[in-house]
């Protein structure tokens, strides 16, 4: 089988009262695609984040279990965050580019974890936006407000911004829910793309984006993992009752 | 089947409607009746003494003397203690009222935010003549021994019992605190979520989320912040009349000196014919001056971010 890159462990999370996430354990594996789909507040989301601790902001969260990173614990002792999230990048549900110029979203990353060298700058820009499939599009435009492109086109410019602080994984929110078919169409090709160097996991609405692009799928209901297997497995031949009524569209 | 027509029949809706607007339109013009008002007042009763002194006597005369059998009505030494006094003020209370603003907004536990808070509230809410009573108990007694430190044995030293710019400066700056902290937190809570989230995502630490992301973002309302604060510092006249020591001085730290706005409230009570008139020039001066600042303070501080917004 497939190395694992991130090997999770009963993991359970608490928002106050609310157990939020019941025991799940889970390998995911290196550089293939991952995705989480289940109803909406089934917990995929919130597991999503907690792979890279963004719930840490979060202040009634109670988090146990083991998220292993590497052969190393996420959640152990002086485990430094921004080191983590180096690792580790995200893009989100809705395209978040900053109010600056498309180059200085792409160096943003690179710049905060210490490179100033201009010519450096410059090469870890052109690779990340080839790298997200927007450079053709952003290189007439490199100096002008990001917050000029279309919603696909910021979306394609997170993913670059992610990417250009070299991460390991990615992890992806919804990363197309917000956005048009044709645009959406390019994620998707995109993230197959990102897969022979990234280990992706990626939450999803869409169940048809869950079979086109993912290598594996997991299947969560109410906090719980019902089903995680190959993605051929969980959509043609679903060992679990709950997940075959839920991908033939009878609950959701 | 019956139609319903959309023919409208109701005069009375319209009427509503119509009477709704003259208020809101009469409302706006009161505002601008105000500003004009004003602006035409000062223009009136400040540019003939402007013109009998001389343009020139006035505003680069560093001597006062308008009740002397020769009068003379230089203020070039009021406009630069406004200008310097102000400025030194600003520079102080900007920075840490920001400063202040990001540790309520982003730093601070819940906790001590709920103390914190309402006291800045607070601090906005007392009168300006209080500031100025608690600059003569506490700083000017606190300047004067600083000041005998410095120029002891000095003979050309004036020495004005603490009552200088630098006691003026720092009750400014205290006084522009507020303004500057909750205009400028409240911009920053405004600055969206997912900003945050995405800078912590790319493995920013907090800090520099906060200097690189939330700020810059927050810019305009900080601005805003700044130029109210300003506005506040050269307008401000109860509270530096009792502690700058109110007499015409170059603007050195140590030395008494006089405000445009002090100058006014100081002299009008007793000044007549000429000595009046010109009181009303340093008022249309003063009023041109805050007219200048926030135009071109607006102009020059949001013309980086423009781009961007």
């Amino acid at each position: 089988m497939n190395n694992s890159k991130i090997i999770i462990e009963n993991l359970n999370l608490y928002y106050g009262d609310n157990h939020a996430l019941k025991d799940v354990s889970m390998d995911i594996p290196e550089k293939h695609i991952t995705a989480f789909i289940g109803p909406s507040g089934c917990g995929k989301s919130t597991f999503l984040k907690t792979l890279n601790r963004m719930n840490d902001l979060i202040d009634s969260v109670r988090i146990e279990g083991k998220v292993m990173l590497d052969r190393e614990n996420i959640y152990a002792p002086g485990v430094d965050t921004t080191l983590l999230r180096k690792k580790i990048g995200m893009v989100f549900q809705q395209p978040n580019p900053f109010p600056m110029s498309i180059y200085d979203n792409v160096a943003y990353g690179p710049r905060i974890h210490g490179i100033k060298s201009k010519a450096r700058l410059d090469e870890i820009v052109e690779k990340s936006l080839r790298g997200a499939a927007i450079f053709e599009e952003t290189k007439d435009r490199m100096k002008k407000s990001a917050l000029g492109l279309s919603g696909g086109q910021q979306q394609r410019l997170c993913i670059a911004r992610a990417l250009a602080v070299e991460p390991d994984v990615l992890l992806m929110d919804e990363p197309t829910s917000a956005l048009d078919p044709i645009s959406t169409l390019k994620i998707e090709e995109l993230m197959t793309e990102l897969k022979s160097n990234y280990t992706v996991a990626v939450v999803t609405h869409n169940m048809q984006q869950a079979a086109r692009v993912s290598d594996f799928t997991a299947f969560f209901l109410v906090g719980e993992v019902v089903e995680f297997n190959s993605t051929d497995n969980v959509f043609s031949r679903p060992a679990d009752k709950r997940t075959e009524d839920y991908i033939t569209g009878r609950f959701g | 089947m019956e139609t319903i027509s959309i023919q409208g029949n109701s005069r009375n809706k319209s009427i509503i409607e119509k009477t709704a607007q003259v208020i809101f339109t009469v409302c706006a013009f009161i505002t601008i009746v105000a500003v004009a008002s004003i602006t035409i007042y000062m223009f009136i009763n400040g540019t003939p003494a402007f013109f009998e002194v001389g343009p020139s006597e006035i505003l680069f005369g560093t001597v006062w003397k308008p009740t002397a059998a020769e009068p003379q009505y230089g203020i070039l030494y009021v406009i630069l203690t406004s200008v310097i006094g102000t400025s030194l003020a600003v520079l102080i209370g900007v920075p840490v009222g920001l400063l202040t603003a990001v540790f309520l907004a982003e730093v601070a536990p819940q906790r001590l935010v709920a103390v914190v808070k309402p006291a800045v509230e607070l601090l906005a809410g007392i009168p300006s003549v209080i500031y100025g009573l608690l600059g003569i108990m506490i700083l000017n007694p606190l300047m004067y021994k600083v000041e005998l430190a410095i120029f002891k044995g000095s003979e050309t030293h004036q020495f004005t019992g603490g009552a200088n710019l630098l006691s003026a400066m720092l009750v400014l700056a205290v006084m522009i605190l507020p303004t500057v902290i909750n205009i400028s937190e409240s911009s920053l809570r405004a600055v969206p979520h997912h900003l945050k989230a995405a800078s912590l995502s790319l493995g920013a630490s907090h800090i520099q989320t906060i200097f690189k992301i939330i700020i810059p973002a927050a810019r305009s309302g900080i601005i805003t912040a700044i130029v109210l604060g300003v506005g506040r510092a050269i307008g401000e006249a109860m509270a530096i009349t009792l502690v700058s020591g109110s007499s015409v001085n170059m603007p050195l730290p140590f030395h008494s000196v006089r405000f445009l706005t002090t100058a006014i409230v100081s002299e009008m009570g007793y000044a007549s014919d000429l000595h009046r008139q010109v009181l009303f020039t340093i008022g249309l001066i003063l009023f041109a001056f805050i007219m200048i600042i926030n135009l071109s303070l607006t102009k020059i501080l949001k013309k980086g971010g423009k781009e961007n917004d």
